[in-house]
Formats: structure tokens, C-alpha cells, sequence
């Protein structure tokens, strides 16, 4: 069964039929189709309404520079792939597509206003009108311009699929695999070297997909590049990889590629990837990317129907399709010619050549004139007929004349051949302007990679091939390759072509209004860029933001040339002066997935949780996130909300005990001779003089004066100090200590050891504490004189070995048992089991938060923000007054940070002790005063004791410890609260609580 | 992203493995508690942010874990060389863009 455009024995496909729906119409197409050559293949042109207009809109192209073919595909509820290019999707059977950017429907499109409408739309509209008042752009213009607008839908639940992910390492990366990658590939491979081959097309070929008169080696030249990719992958030292995008040229050889692995199947299984991302890192790089052919820049360019001369070659050479039964041909070179000439072969009618140049001859034209195809040199099209579909092209004298309208129902159009530099210039590399064929071409290189073919500005295939093959032999034997012995393909017989033209075509001149579109994508005519010239837009760069030209999902593959020329034409300049955009990453767009890759959901960051988690799960702990880390937040019993179970924790450690998992807490263990000098100078305490098996509370700061981290420290022997963190400093206390001790004090003899995860810590609290431990332990002496509060002694507990702290982050008698982190749950059941019969609780982080609140303990990173000092602290007592080194000292002594006034921190009771004031809130002394008011500081910590039956808080104030006793404001939106500024211990000022 | 040698495990390593330690050569003072209010301000406020060559620190972090001393040039963001904490600054550099 043949669609009425399919011709027989034409193209390459003979393979089973795939049946598909476009706008809920079914067709039928054929196995190895893409989307676009199906539907044209059924007489389908109108396809999608452009950007801005709404302008119908056919295929440009058959391949990745589609500007207009952008469909929605739909597997399923959630795969909804907006802004598919029809052109590379490859067709499957049951494939479901939706054109895109139209209302109601594709043919009648009610944003076609727009078109009517366009002189209000011109170059920079966006910019000029919607900018004023501020306040209707918000509410008003965006929200309808991003209704009327858009590029597709996007899909409305999480992405099923998976995307996979692989770094890879070769000597040569061979990116585009025609005829020149190909070659390069070849030669590349037979030295023995690492080779990957990339070609974003589902075939390997390039334009021997389309090039019916290529023959290379006796064969038909599609047919050698299967051979020859057929004997590349037989290699075990080459990679190809069909499907595959080069998008992104980066650093020293690290190129992104993106392998598309399932879209083109009908039911990928689960097993199979999405698509790759490869990062590969090569040692030479062969960049053989090709040429776009250009369109022709004249009044209605744009209707469905109007074609690039190659794209019509390949609907007919590769896949069987006329793109139209009458179709005329515009062109300024000769690629077009053999357009005219495939089809009129095929049997399609060429109503006429209409070609720019006065007299051009030369083989392609001759044979075009035997096949009786009617020629017009000097000509012009200046306007195209039609709307939904072109019905005629007008032709006249280029300098100006009488028309003629002849009826046509494609034109096939070509400017000439735009080499694609695209990745050369993401290398950095330089381009340089040939003023003989005018075209940009690779100039200064700035990374060990190599054009050849197209991109390179290498017209021919003999040629290209000659110079791909010796490129690709280089590249291998400087990266290390042997020498190759094969030949290099022998090219029979080729198709050369160039030169062309840039800019408007006659009739689309600077004295017209005509819609001559340079960027179809993002609606651009010849006319908005010479306005943007106009009002003022002298660089590229600004003449490509306030026009958007060449800043749609194409990159303007087919427009950039264009519009640099129009520019450059208005301006007066030479092109090369006028200079290129630059070409940014991605080359086509890439999806968010293919980026994350496996990192999501789960995998999205580690989870850290400590040996104690499965027993607080057990026991319906609710976890609160911190870092990485999973914390027991409170324990509520049945009927409990968090208030209430946080309430009764709190005044259960106080009046028996409780048991906290205090793991997360970064530990490192400081060894050595100099180990108590390291810590002279890594801390503001002293501790030469600490005696082993004493503790003392640490403070660290940064060379600024600043409090960086803070910890108790145990010495466990005169050269060995446990050392712990806060939970969320461990990774970077530990980065500052190497730093210091690498590159400042490299003479001092010390080893530091993360011993975080080596540990798992149970922290016992409160009056009860002793008799829960002392039961389990061995060979240690629990009394207050042998073990005072801030020591540390090394034993066993429940039979296996501990560091036993006595300290307290609760103002309770306290102790923190450190066990391997094996025995952690054992332990913590054991002390658990021991607890029962005393009543003890457990509990988490916010209990432990309010506990040491109330104590007036801070939390470095709550309480402290970068900005404070010791000082500002209250600290002062920890900062050795004798030391006359240590990190920070200098920084605390700037003459900002001992200025009067600075912020300290106090307590805060609000004078309705109900009321809990919020985090963060700002204070005030005089809430009368006009708004903005004068900000003198903000609660850093609230919360509700149920200790002190009534709310507590921690503040920065300005001058704070000056102001014990008087009476400030927090302004809320509901009214201004009332506080008082007292000291920061809310429970047990006189401390006896330690030894209770 | 960046291939980097460390010179303590001398091999060239992805950028992933490494950390910016801001700029090289800038030494502590041994008697900093008596550094005057320009001294520090010099020591620890003032940054060179050259265009072109610069010296910098870099921790081989997920690695030998070793600082060491590199020069870049901030330009082509090419690393000129490496080389380890504490050796001088090299007098001459290997084809230096400037
Ligand atoms: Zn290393």
C-alpha cells in the first residue's frame, strides 16, 4: 500500500509499513521513514504556525536545522515531547504526533490575527510595548503573550523514563558521519587507536543520503558508507554511535554527545535507556560537521511547500517521496540543479528553474536543459502564491520588469551551502571570512582538533575525501596510533558545488515591506533587521537580541548567514566586520533528562542515615532532613502531635533522662607529636595545658575573626585529641584543618582523620543519666571524682570498646557514649532497656534544640551568621588570652569587629509569655517610627519551653548586652510584639544542674 | 570541564576531582597577631584577579587529597603547569600565552 507520494522504486525503503496519526488522521508510512518524509509522503505539508504570526508552516528541511516541523509526541499520558523536529523523528509504528502553537486548529488558527496585525509586531515590539507600567506586564501582557505563544506543551507529570549516563576516553572522536567522517574514521581506526563515530542521523551517510551522482569505490556512494560503517563496527577499537549528537564542545577535548537509544521504537522496554549523555574526553577530535544549505530570502518564503533544494533530494533519493507533482526551483547556484534534475527523472513535472545568475553554465545545467526543463537566468521569485499550502511562484527580471505567475505546488529554493562551524567555534576556535566563496570557514584553532569536508570549506568529494582520510591517519598517529597501511577510498564519480548568495533576493530589497523571512523560527524578515539597524543596533550581537534572529531552539542554522549580510548590507560594512554571533552549546536542544541523567529522586543526593535509624524508625521517629543526613526529629507516642511530643520530651530529660542518637556529628581525630600546637592554632582555647582525659569546649574561626565551627574537644592522650564538629561542618573543618596544616604549618608533625562514621554516639542527658550507663559499663570509674563533668575516659560498654565524654548539651548531668558504629543500635538498645526502668524518653533534634536553648548553648550557623565573633557570642571566655597565635586572631582585633555597638547575642522573653516569636524576625526600639524602620538586630532562635512554661528566644542585638532589662519590638503583620532583653541561660543560671 | 595534573600523584585528572583554593603565594605572616590594619588588609583581602596567567591553590579533594600550586591563565582558562605546595613560583613558564 503506497501513499499517493510515495513513488515506486524510488528511495531505499522497502521495508514493512508503520501506521501513525498527525492530528488525530491516521497515515500510513513506511519502516526507516521519519515523521516528515511520511507525512509528505502522504501530501501532508502544513504542519505547525510559526512563532510569532501564526503563520502556516511547512518543512523547511530533512534534517536537525528544522525550523518549522516542531511536533508534540505523544506515547502516553506522561511522554508528551513538545518541540520534536519531524524531520529526525523517526517514524514507529502506532506513533501519535500533534502539531503545535495553533487554536482551534492547524488551518484555522486564531493567532493568525497576528499575521494581519504584523506592523505592530515588528523587530524589538516585545521590548517596546510591553515594558510599561511595570505592573501590567506582570499581571497582564505575560501571562496572555505566554497563552498565545510557546513552543508546545509541556508534559504535566514526571518523566517515566530514564536517561543513561558514561564517560569515555579515545584517541580520536570523529563528529558527523558522512562521506568526510567517514573517511577520517577509516583511517583513524586501521592504527590501532581508540575511535568513536557520531552522526546525529539514524543512518551514517550525510549528503550521500541525497547526492544521487556520488560513487566511491564501484559503488553507489550511500552504499559504500554502509560498507564502510558495517566494517567499523566489526572493529574492536572503534565506537559508532548512530542517533548521536554532538551538542557542546568543551575544555581540552571534552566534547558532550547525547545518543537518543529509544524515541525511535515503538515500546522501548524498560531496560533500555531514554537517551546517553557521553562525556568523552578524546585526544584529537575530527570535526567533519557538513554544510546547511540556505534558503532564499524573497516575499512569502515561508509557505508551506517552499523547501531547501537538498531536502527535496532526499524525500526523493532516500526515501521515495516527491515533495510535489509540479514544482518550480529558485536558486543562485548550481545544488539545485540536480534537485531539478532527480525529480524530473522520477517523473515529477519542473514547471521552471528560476536562477538568480545571468548566464551560469556548466554540467548540471546542461543536463537540466536536455531533460527540457525550462531555465530563467537574471530572474527573480518575488513573491510566492497560496497560503495553507504555495500555489505559484512570480517571477521577474531581477533589476526589475514585467511579471509572471507561474502555478506550482512546491519551490524548491537554494542560496548555496553554509559550512557548519558551530562546534570548531564552541573549541574557541577562530573563524576567518573567504571573501571568494564568502562563507566563514575554521581559521585559528585553539584545541587539537581538525576540520575536514563541508565544515572545513572543502568543496568536492574527492577532495573531501583526500583530506578527511590524511586528517584522520594524523590525528591517530599523534595520538599514539601505528601507521595504517589501507588505500584511501577511490572516488568514481562526485556532485561539486559553491559559492550562492547571502541576504535578501530581489524584490525582498531595502525598498519593500514584504515578509521575507531570514529566521523562521522566531519570525524574522529581512525587514525587522535592517529596522534594528535603523534604531540604532550597530553590533550583530545587539542586532540578533532586538530582532531574535538566530535565537530560536534552530540557533539560526539557516538564518545567521542572512541576517549578517542584511545587517552588513545596511550598515555599509564588509561582513567580516561586521563579525559573526557567537555559537552557543547545545548545537540542537538537549532535554533536562538527558543532563541529570540517574541523579533524581532518590539518587538525586546521598542520604546519610546513622546505625541508630533503624530503631528510631521502629519507634515512628519522624525524620527531619539535615544535610544529608536523615535526623530522629521527635518521637510522638499515639495521639501526639509535635508540640506535645516535644513538650514531654523536653521535661523528661530535665526531671529523668533521655536518649538522643547524636551521630551526625562530625568527629576527627588530630594525632601526632605537635598535635596539641596544631590545636593552638586551629582553635582560640588553649590546650597545651589540657590534661589527657579532660574535654573543653572549641571554638574555630576564620582568618577574618569570624566563628566558623565550635565542638567539644576530648584529650585522649597528650598526641591524640577527639575532635567533633557540628553536624554540617564535618567536610569543611576538615578541608580548613588540611589547608593549614598542608600549606601554613607543614613543619608541625600531625594526621588528621575523619572518624565521623567510625563512631556512633548515644548521648545520655539528664539526672538519671549516671544510673542508666554505669550499669553497662566496664573499667571505668563513674563517680563525679574520678569522672568529672568535661572528661573523657576509654573503656567498654556492654563489651565493646567506648570513648565515654561527660559533657552536656543540656545543662543536665550528661554523658556522650561513643561506640563503634557496628554496635551502635546494640548499645542503644542496651541503654535503651537500661532506661526503661528510670522512665526515660528518647528524643530528637528539636528537643535537643530547645534544651540547650534554654541553657543559652548556640548553634554556630543559627545563632552565628559569618558576621560574629567571640565576643559578639559572649564567648570571650573561650579565646586564650595569653596565645599569641591562633587562625583568627588578628582578623577579631580589626578595629570593625572590637567597635562599640556590634551586634551581641542575648535572650529574649516576650512580655506575653504565650507568644513564640518567629526566626528571623527583625527588632526595633521605637515601633512608632516611620517605616522603613531602623533594624537593630533579629531572633536567631524560639522556641516554647515547657520547662520555663512559657516561650524563649536567642537574638542578635545591636549593643545587646547594654540593654539587659529593656523593653523592644518585633513588628509582625499582625501587630507589633513586645519582648524584653534579658540574659541567655533560661533554666539553672547557677549551672548545678551538671552535677544534679 | 578541565584536565588537571596533579603533581603529587602525577597525573592528569578530571576537574571533578579537584577544588579551588583561591590564590597561590600569599603567606601567613609568622607574627600575624602584629601585622598592622594594611599588612592584613594586604594579606587577606586583596586579590590580584589578573587576566591572563594567575597562581592559584588547588586540593586534589577527591583524590590524594594534597594542596597544591597551579598556574592558569584565566584567558584560555588552559592550565600552564602545576606543581607542589611550597616550591617557589616558577621563574619561567611553559609556553605561557603572555
Ligand atoms: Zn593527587
Amino acid at each position: 500500500m503506497n501513499a499517493a507520494f510515495r513513488i515506486p522504486g524510488a528511495g531505499r525503503l522497502r521495508q514493512a509499513t508503520a501506521s501513525f496519526s498527525f492530528d488525530d488522521k491516521s497515515y500510513v508510512g513506511i519502516d526507516g521513514d521519519t515523521l516528515a518524509s511520511a507525512l509528505l509522503a502522504n501530501g501532508v505539508h502544513l504542519v505547525g504556525r510559526s512563532f510569532k504570526y501564526h503563520r502556516p508552516r511547512g518543512f523547511l528541511s530533512a534534517g536537525a536545522e528544522e525550523p518549522n516541523a516542531l511536533v508534540q509526541i505523544v506515547r502516553d499520558d506522561a511522554r508528551k515531547t513538545p518541540n520534536v523536529r519531524a524531520t529526525v523523528q523517526e517514524l514507529y509504528d502506532g506513533l501519535t504526533a500533534h502539531s503545535q502553537n495553533r487554536w482551534p486548529s492547524l488551518a484555522f488558527d486564531v493567532g493568525a490575527v497576528n499575521d494581519i496585525a504584523s506592523p505592530l509586531f515588528s523587530a524589538g515590539f516585545y521590548y517596546k510595548t510591553f515594558m510599561w507600567p511595570k505592573s501590567a506586564w506582570k499581571n497582564l501582557y505575560e501571562p496572555k503573550i505566554r497563552a498565545a505563544a510557546g513552543l508546545g506543551v509541556s508534559p504535566d507529570r514526571p518523566d517515566p523514563d530514564h536517561y543513561a549516563a558514561r564517560y569515555a576516553h579515545c584517541e580520536v572522536l570523529v563528529l558527523g558521519g558522512g562521506a568526510a567522517g567517514i573517511a577520517a574514521a577509516l583511517a583513524a581506526a586501521e592504527t590501532g587507536v581508540r575511535v568513536i563515530l557520531a552522526d546525529e542521523q539514524a543512518e551514517f551517510g550525510g549528503s550521500l543520503r541525497f547526492e544521487s551522482g556520488a560513487k566511491i569505490e564501484g559503488e553507489d556512494g550511500f552504499a559504500w558508507a554502509q560498507g564502510a560503517i558495517a566494517k567499523l563496527k566489526a572493529m574492536d577499537n572503534v565506537h559508532v554511535l548512530p542517533r548521536t549528537t554532538a551538542f557542546g564542545y568543551y575544555a581540552q577535548n571534552f566534547v558532550g554527545l547525547v545518543e537518543r537509544v529509544s524515541d525511535h521504537l515503538k515500546s522501548p522496554g524498560r531496560e533500555l535507556a531514554r537517551e546517553r549523555l557521553w562525556q568523552v574526553r578524546a585526544r584529537r577530535v575530527v570535526l567533519a560537521t557538513g554544510a546547511i544549505e540556505r534558503h532564499m530570502v524573497f516575499a512569502d518564503n515561508d509557505r508551506p511547500g517552499i523547501m531547501l533544494a537538498s531536502a527535496a533530494r532526499t524525500y526523493l533519493n532516500h526515501y521515495g517521496v516527491a515533495v510535489g507533482r509540479n514544482v518550480g526551483v529558485y536558486t543562485a547556484n548550481d545544488s539545485a540543479y540536480a534537485a531539478a534534475i532527480d525529480l524530473k527523472k522520477a517523473g515529477v513535472n519542473v514547471a521552471a528553474i528560476v536562477d538568480l545568475r545571468d548566464n551560469p553554465t556548466g554540467p548540471v545545467i546542461d543536463e537540466a536543459r536536455a531533460l527540457g526543463i525550462e531555465i530563467n537566468f537574471g530572474r527573480a521569485v518575488i513573491r510566492a502564491g497560496g497560503k495553507l499550502r504555495v500555489s505559484s511562484m512570480t517571477v521577474q527580471p531581477k533589476n526589475g520588469g514585467g511579471e509572471r505567475t507561474i502555478p506550482v505546488d512546491a519551490i524548491l529554493m537554494s542560496a548555496g551551502w553554509t559550512p557548519s562551524v558551530h562546534l570548531f567555534s564552541q573549541s574557541r576556535g577562530k573563524v576567518a571570512f573567504n571573501e571568494e566563496t564568502r562563507r566563514f570557514v575554521p581559521g585559528t584553532y585553539a584545541q587539537d582538533c581538525v576540520s575536514v569536508g563541508a565544515c572545513n570549506g572543502t568543496d568536492g568529494l574527492a577532495a573531501t575525501i583526500d583530506e578527511a582520510y590524511a586528517a584522520g591517519a594524523k590525528a591517530a598517529k599523534d595520538a599514539g596510533g601505528r601507521a595504517g597501511k589501507s588505500a584511501k577510498p577511490k572516488v568514481d564519480a562526485s556532485e561539486s558545488w559553491s559559492r550562492g548568495m547571502l541576504g535578501a533576493a530581489p524584490g525582498a530589497g531595502p525598498d519593500t515591506t514584504v515578509k521575507a523571512f531570514v529566521d523562521f523560527q522566531n519570525d524574522v524578515t529581512a525587514k525587522d533587521i535592517r529596522q534594528a539597524v535603523h534604531e540604532g543596533m550597530h553590533s550583530i550581537e545587539h542586532v540578533k537580541r532586538f530582532t531574535t534572529n538566530g535565537m530560536a531552539t534552530d540557533q539560526g542554522k539557516t538564518s545567521n548567514m542572512h541576517g549578517l549580510a542584511i545587517a552588513a548590507e545596511t550598515l555599509g560594512k564588509p561582513i567580516p566586520q561586521v563579525g559573526l554571533t557567537t555559537f552557543r552549546a547545545p548545537y540542537t536542544p538537549v532535554t533536562f533528562g538527558s543532563i541529570v541523567g540517574h541523579a533524581r529522586g532518590a539518587l538525586f543526593d546521598p542520604t546519610r542515615r546513622t546505625a541508630i535509624h533503624p530503631w528510631a524508625a521502629a519507634q515512628g521517629a519522624v525524620f527531619e532532613d539535615v544535610g544529608q543526613w536523615k535526623r530522629a526529629w521527635y518521637f510522638p507516642k499515639a495521639g501526639e502531635d509535635m508540640h506535645a511530643a516535644v513538650d514531654r520530651e523536653c521535661v523528661t530529660v530535665r526531671k529523668v533522662a533521655g536518649l538522643f542518637d547524636a551521630s551526625t556529628l562530625g568527629k576527627i581525630e588530630v594525632v601526632g607529636p605537635d598535635a596539641a600546637k596544631f590545636m593552638e592554632l586551629l582553635y582560640t582555647n588553649p590546650w597545651e595545658k589540657l590534661e589527657p582525659g579532660r574535654c573543653r569546649y572549641g571554638i574555630m574561626l576564620r582568618e577574618d575573626g569570624f566563628i566558623y565551627d565550635d565542638g567539644v574537644v576530648g584529650r585522649l592522650a597528650p598526641d591524640r585529641f577527639h575532635v567533633t564538629t557540628t553536624t554540617g561542618g564535618a567536610p569543611r573543618v576538615m578541608h580548613h584543618m588540611e589547608d593549614y596544616l598542608q600549606t601554613e604549618f607543614p613543619h608541625l608533625n600531625v594526621w588528621l582523620t575523619s572518624i565521623t562514621e567510625q563512631w556512633a554516639v548515644i548521648a545520655v542527658q539528664g539526672p538519671k543519666s549516671r544510673d542508666i550507663i554505669a550499669p553497662l559499663v566496664e573499667g571505668i570509674d563513674m563517680s563525679d571524682e574520678a569522672l568529672p563533668h568535661m572528661s573523657v575516659r576509654e573503656g567498654k560498654i556492654c563489651g565493646v570498646p567506648t570513648r565515654l565524654f561527660r559533657m552536656s548539651f543540656t545543662g543536665e548531668r550528661g554523658f556522650e557514649v561513643n561506640v563503634p558504629a557496628d554496635y551502635g543500635e546494640a548499645v542503644w538498645e542496651a541503654l535503651w532497656a537500661e532506661g526503661q526502668k528510670h522512665g526515660t524518653c528518647a528524643y530528637g533534634t528539636e528537643t535537643m534544640h530547645v534544651l540547650r536553648a534554654e541553657k543559652g548553648y548556640i548553634i554556630v550557623g543559627q545563632d552565628t551568621d559569618g558576621t560574629v565573633t567571640p565576643n559578639d557570642a559572649g564567648l570571650d571566655w573561650a579565646v586564650g588570652k595569653k596565645k599569641t597565635d591562633f587562625v583568627g586572631i588578628r582578623g577579631m582585633a580589626r578595629a570593625d569587629l572590637v567597635a562599640k555597638g556590634r551586634k551581641q547575642l542575648v535572650g529574649l522573653k516576650t512580655k506575653d509569655p504565650k507568644v513564640v516569636l518567629e526566626e528571623g524576625a527583625q527588632i526595633v526600639d521605637d515601633p512608632k517610627q516611620a517605616i522603613p524602620m531602623k533594624m537593630i538586630g533579629h531572633v536567631t532562635s524560639s522556641y516554647w519551653s515547657e520547662n520555663c512554661g512559657r516561650s524563649i528566644a536567642l537574638a542578635l542585638v545591636a549593643g545587646g548586652r547594654d540593654r539587659m532589662g529593656q523593653t523592644l519590638y518585633v513588628p509582625m503583620p499582625n501587630g507589633t510584639i513586645e519582648v524584653e532583653v534579658t540574659g541567655m541561660v533560661f533554666v539553672d543560671e547557677k549551672g548545678e544542674h551538671l552535677n544534679g | 570541564m578541565l584536565l588537571i595534573r596533579c603533581p603529587y600523584c602525577e597525573e592528569e585528572r578530571p576537574e571533578l576531582e579537584f577544588r579551588n583554593a583561591g590564590e597561590a603565594h600569599i603567606a601567613r605572616s609568622t607574627n600575624i597577631a602584629g601585622e598592622s590594619d594594611d599588612d592584613f588588609e594586604k594579606f587577606f583581602f586583596i586579590r590580584s584577579n589578573p587576566k591572563g596567567v594567575i597562581y592559584e591553590r588547588w586540593r586534589h579533594i577527591h583524590g590524594c587529597a594534597r594542596f597544591f600550586n597551579a598556574v592558569r591563565d584565566t584567558v584560555t582558562d588552559k592550565f600552564v603547569m602545576t606543581y607542589k605546595a611550597g616550591e617557589p613560583k616558577p621563574a619561567k613558564l611553559p609556553g605561557a600565552s603572555k
